[in-house]
């Protein structure tokens, strides 16, 4: 399951009955915004808080752009020596027969077989236990909802000795089966579909003849798409950074996710006659956070209209 | 939605005389639950087993019984790791989430420029893998080179984040720096969908913006709160990615019991202690669910 | 949901079908020649033999000469596939190989094993004895150190790759700067620490934040003898003997009074420190030229070569730090062709690729080749190293051992002794604590520890 319990539910009102018919930001703009003067002060304070989130992403692009001596003998926040950004990348591609690009399929395979799959399962399991009722179905509640405070490591040595037992581990399965499980994706989605599928709706499908699966594949899943963007978003970043239970299932680099490479080779530098490759690391870590970034900027508009759509209800 | 039970179904099976049993619903909850008995509920079926037996190294396997549970209430590594996750919890939840509060209620104010420009940069870290920001920390409070140090030469001090008595702050600014962001959208969702109406009210009636802030920004995000506070509480009994990547530059301040996760994971992995490994964890999940579920019996007790 | 109509038909032909598989293999088992790759032991005719036929062997390793091993390998047996795999530096591969000897499957062929980790797979009984191939025989072939390492309770678990006899590496423009003249004692050392770190207060005479291989072999130097087995499972432990004592005493004189670096050794600011001179020198095995001259080039030409200092003058001591072996596991399917790369590697023409690569030689051949001895180390100023670490050999304190349960040790080494680092205060205590927290651990795992 994704190690993180912090996919919430961001998508946390869209039950909510008392949001108002329009868009609330034109309305409040309308009414308010015109009499709200910018503050100067709270912007400034908000830019320390960035500054703050910044920092570090600023030093690595910084540090990205230095060879290996260079590092080692330059104030870290600030250029020094030939730019080599585009050296740095080019070794870092290339290092070891180019692991490096083998261990970022690795994490696009996991992120979307992973990512999707938990989303898809998470769609399934949501509208079911939004829409039928069924036997066992507090049971399926109290036991999804109970498995969230279970440790992590709970859970990595006995799924570990298991899936060796299967004959699993260091497969690219010992990865993605955990990462499908999603808890909250499941509790999101639920609550997102109680509303945003309307029964009658249903029922009108039934009365046509259609089967369930097939209202929810042409009907339902249309109708609960921004909380599946939020899932998705969140299930891509969790599957994306995972990194302890890869840690323990796979013993040999062919099937690591970037986590995990960049972690070795951080620990490389302890080698008889290897060569520390901290430019490597580095730039190898600059590269892995670029992609999810832009993925994140990319879904946020889906998601954030998601966030006003999810708060009209019909 | 802000409680954790059930919520109503939408659909209400007729009322019959014979209630006949529709497993319809298993066809969409029946993949989800394949894969989770697989992922989750064998594994801690096999922890449990684990915890009642014993494997040495000389003398192989053997039944224990309660053993392992009897040594675990006397460890004092045990209690010193729970402790210091507790002590992080009651600091860091706390100043996280105000953070995260101050900056949603900025950002909710519209009294910002560039806000969308905030609200991405904050929330960015949330995307860093653990082990890059673990990395970019360290090198900020490294002493002899860092940024930590450099601040130091500056200012004449000796402020060493990764020392015995500050190491535990600075695990927690990695974290808070990590989550801060992503507890400001969680805020900030709640905040955006307050009716209009409410505000209009306010403001007829003279209402100043703490005024608006204490009583109806707060409220209403009350359930966000809560929801926010149970995942950080969660997620702190938890801790393990970020002291055990920094344990290798403070191998003196962070044991290899410094948090319960940590002592687990050491136990299996270094000392091949696997059923006792099984018990710690077992322990801490019990703990670590009491306590959400009571955090989240008093969020909604308030509520209503 | 069987459909109803020729199920039995059906039945017949699949059980037929099945019966005629089950004859033809135990045929084809009677008639296959005695088992290849997969035997337990063998002389040197057999592993030729087997070298000749097809097969594919996984070897775990991290030394980077090991890649090149292979293929040199592979073109002088073009049937034998040799898979180098990375699985971690150190303790990360020995977990990970824990992991896969308790699970029953997944371990490699060959792996590589550091002597101090030896005990702990070797007489868990997850290593092959190289006796039942005859490498028994190589004795001769390396130094009595080496060879010791790897000779456990009778039995000989890897054959040694490379080899760390201890020697002070000192930083020879900072001395000169500050007029330090090289410690041969030290009591000589403490003294030239201060002096530094009076003279600059950036600058310290070594690095130290707790390191159990340090710790270990230091002991070693001054004669100590913590750990003895005994039946393979009767363990004492005395980290307060007379050795333990004399280096706790010796080096609390520095870490209690600020005279080391507060800097992890491997960590960035570690070689940043060996590159700018604040710190100062490394007492440290005789295998670091090769990682100084590509970790740390921008001090090439500062640094020398000198002996480690001993405790009292003029009478020599030393001990290994570090370095390792190649041993074969006990769940290889192809063991006649392991030991063929192992002999390759360690034996054969693998050890003069080692040498080109920068490893220190274990080999005894190699250790007196007047080429090695004469080498001048460009990086070193063109001074002769090898000469002097190989001379450093022979000073070696014989009678050491490791614990069944070191890597264990090793890892807990800094909750208990490293508190003394952090405190400032005598690491006898410390030596005291990891005494306790070990002996606790070795009777928790059924062995008898202390008693």
């Amino acid at each position: 399951m994704t190690t993180t319990t912090t996919d919430a539910a961001l998508v946390a009102q869209p039950t909510s009955r008392r949001a108002p018919r329009d868009s609330r930001y034109t309305r409040k703009n309308a009414h308010l915004g015109m009499h709200k003067k910018k503050s100067i002060l709270l912007t400034v304070i908000m830019a320390l808080v960035v500054i703050y989130s910044l920092l570090p992403l600023f030093w690595l692009f910084v540090s990205s752009t230095k060879t290996q001596t260079e590092l080692l003998s330059s104030f870290g926040l600030w250029f020094s020596g030939p730019f080599s950004l585009f050296d740095n990348i080019g070794a870092t591609l290339t290092y070891d027969d180019g692991v490096f690009v083998r261990w970022f399929l690795n994490t696009l395979l996991y992120v979307v077989v992973g990512a999707g799959g938990a989303t898809f399962l998470a769609a399934l399991g949501g509208y079911g236990l939004a829409k039928f009722n069924f036997p066992g179905k507090k049971g399926v509640f109290a036991v999804v909802i109970g498995a969230v405070a279970i440790p992590g490591t709970a859970l990595a040595v006995p799924t570990f000795l298991m899936f060796s037992q299967l004959g699993l581990t260091n497969t690219p399965w010992a990865i993605i089966l955990p990462s499908l499980i999603s808890p909250f994706g499941l509790y999101l989605i639920w609550t997102y579909a109680l509303d945003a599928v309307p029964t009658e709706v249903l029922e009108a499908a039934r009365m046509d003849g259609a089967g369930e699966f097939r209202t929810f594949f042409t009907i339902s899943l249309k109708l609960l798409a921004p909380g599946l963007v939020t899932v998705l978003l969140f299930t891509v970043v969790a599957t994306w950074n995972n990194y302890f239970l890869p840690l323990i299932m796979l013993s040999e680099p062919t099937w690591y996710p970037l986590t995990v490479g960049l972690n070795q080779w951080n620990a490389q530098a302890t080698t008889v006659g290897g060569d520390p490759i901290y430019n490597l690391v580095i730039t190898g870590s600059l590269l892995t956070i670029i992609p999810i970034i832009v993925a994140f900027l990319f879904l946020q508009r889906f998601w954030q209209s998601g966030l006003a759509a999810g708060s009209v209800k019909a | 939605m802000t409680t954790v039970s059930p919520p109503a179904s939408g659909l209400v099976a007729p009322k019959r005389h014979k209630q006949k049993l529709d497993w319809t619903g298993w066809k969409f909850i029946g993949p989800f639950m394949v894969v989770f008995a697989l992922v989750l509920i064998a594994p801690v079926v096999y922890s449990i087993w684990l915890s009642l037996f014993k494997d040495q190294l000389v003398g192989g396997n053997q039944f224990v019984g309660l053993d392992n549970y009897i040594t675990a209430f006397g460890d004092a590594r045990l209690w010193e790791s729970l402790g210091r996750v507790t002590l992080f919890l009651l600091v860091q939840v706390p100043i996280m989430l105000l953070l995260a509060l101050a900056a949603a209620l900025a950002l909710d104010s519209a009294r910002l420029h560039a806000s969308a420009f905030f609200r991405i940069s904050i929330f960015l870290p949330y995307a860093v893998p653990a082990v890059v920001a673990t990395l970019m920390w360290g090198f900020i409070y490294g002493t002899q080179f860092g940024l930590v140090g450099s601040l130091n030469d500056f200012l004449g001090t000796a402020f060493a984040p990764l020392s015995n008595s500050w190491v535990l702050a600075s695990v927690g600014n990695i974290v808070t720096w990590e989550f801060v962001g992503y507890n400001m959208l969680l805020f900030y969702a709640a905040l955006r969908v307050v009716p209009v109406d409410l505000y209009e009210a306010a403001e007829l009636d003279g209402a100043g913006s703490f005024r608006i802030i204490r009583s109806i920004k707060l409220p209403a995000l009350r359930p966000a709160i809560v929801i926010g506070t149970i995942f950080s509480i969660i997620g702190s009994f938890q801790l393990f990615n970020e002291p055990n990547i920094l344990q290798s530059l403070a191998p003196n301040s962070i044991s290899t019991y410094f948090t319960p996760n940590m002592y687990a994971y050491n136990l299996s992995f270094s000392g091949q202690q696997y059923n006792y490994s099984a018990t710690i964890a077992i322990i801490v999940g019990v703990l670590t669910a009491v306590i959400a579920y009571a955090v989240q019996l008093s969020g909604s007790r308030k509520e209503s | 949901m069987k459909s109803a109509h020729s199920s039995r038909g059906r039945f017949g032909r699949t059980a037929a079908v099945i019966g005629t598989g089950i004859a033809l293999s135990i045929g084809l088992a009677a008639c296959a020649p005695a088992a290849g790759g997969s035997a337990d032991s063998g002389t040197a005719d057999d592993i030729a033999a087997a070298l000749k036929e097809k097969s594919t062997i996984t070897v775990w390793a991290w030394a980077p000469a090991v890649e090149d091993i292979a293929a040199s390998f592979e073109k002088e047996y073009p049937n034998v596939t040799v898979k180098v795999v990375n699985a971690g530096t150190g303790n990360d591969q020995y977990i990970k190989l824990q992991n896969a000897i308790k699970a029953g499957s997944g371990a490699p062929d060959v792996a590589q094993i550091e002597y101090y980790a030896l005990p702990q797979f070797g007489l868990s009984d997850s290593l092959v004895d190289l006796a039942d191939f005859g490498f028994d025989s190589f004795e001769d072939k390396y130094t009595a150190s080496t060879w010791g390492s790897v000779n456990l309770d009778g039995g000989i678990y890897a054959l040694p790759q490379d080899s760390g006899p201890m020697a002070l590496f000192y930083n020879k423009t900072v001395f000169d700067k500050w007029g330090i003249a090289v410690p041969t004692t030290w009591d000589e050392y403490i003294a030239a620490a201060k002096t530094l770190h009076a003279a600059d207060p950036n600058a310290y005479i070594t690095n130290d934040t707790g390191d159990a291989g340090f710790t270990t072999s230091m002991i070693w130097q001054a004669g100590g003898q913590p750990y003895k087995t005994t039946d393979q499972t009767n363990v004492t432990i005395d980290l307060q003997d007379e050795g333990s004592k004399k280096f706790a005493d010796t080096w609390s004189q520095l870490t209690e009074n600020d005279l080391v670096a507060p800097v992890s050794s491997w960590s960035d600011e570690w070689y940043r420190g060996l590159a700018d001179g604040t710190i100062a020198t490394l007492a440290i095995g005789a295998w670091m030229p090769g990682n100084l001259t590509s970790g740390v080039p921008d001090a090439a030409g500062d640094w020398r070569v000198a002996k480690l200092p001993t405790y009292e003058a003029g009478v020599p001591a030393n001990a290994e730090n570090g370095g390792g072996g190649d041993a074969i596991l006990k769940q290889s399917k192809n063991k006649l062709v392991a030991a063929g790369f192992l002999q390759y590697m360690n034996e054969g023409e693998g050890t003069q690729i080692s040498l080109a690569a920068g490893g220190f030689p274990s080999t005894t051949a190699d250790l007196e080749s007047d080429a090695f001895l004469n080498a001048e180390d460009p990086y070193f100023g063109g001074q002769k190293v090898n000469e002097l670490l190989a001379s450093s050999i022979d000073d070696v304190v014989p009678g050491w051992s490791y614990l069944p349960f070191q890597v264990y040790s090793n890892s807990i080494f800094n909750d208990t002794v490293g508190q003394s680092y952090a405190d400032k205060s005598d690491l006898n205590t410390g030596l005291e604590a990891w005494q306790k927290a070990t002996a606790e651990y070795g009777n928790a795992q059924g062995f008898t520890v202390n008693k």
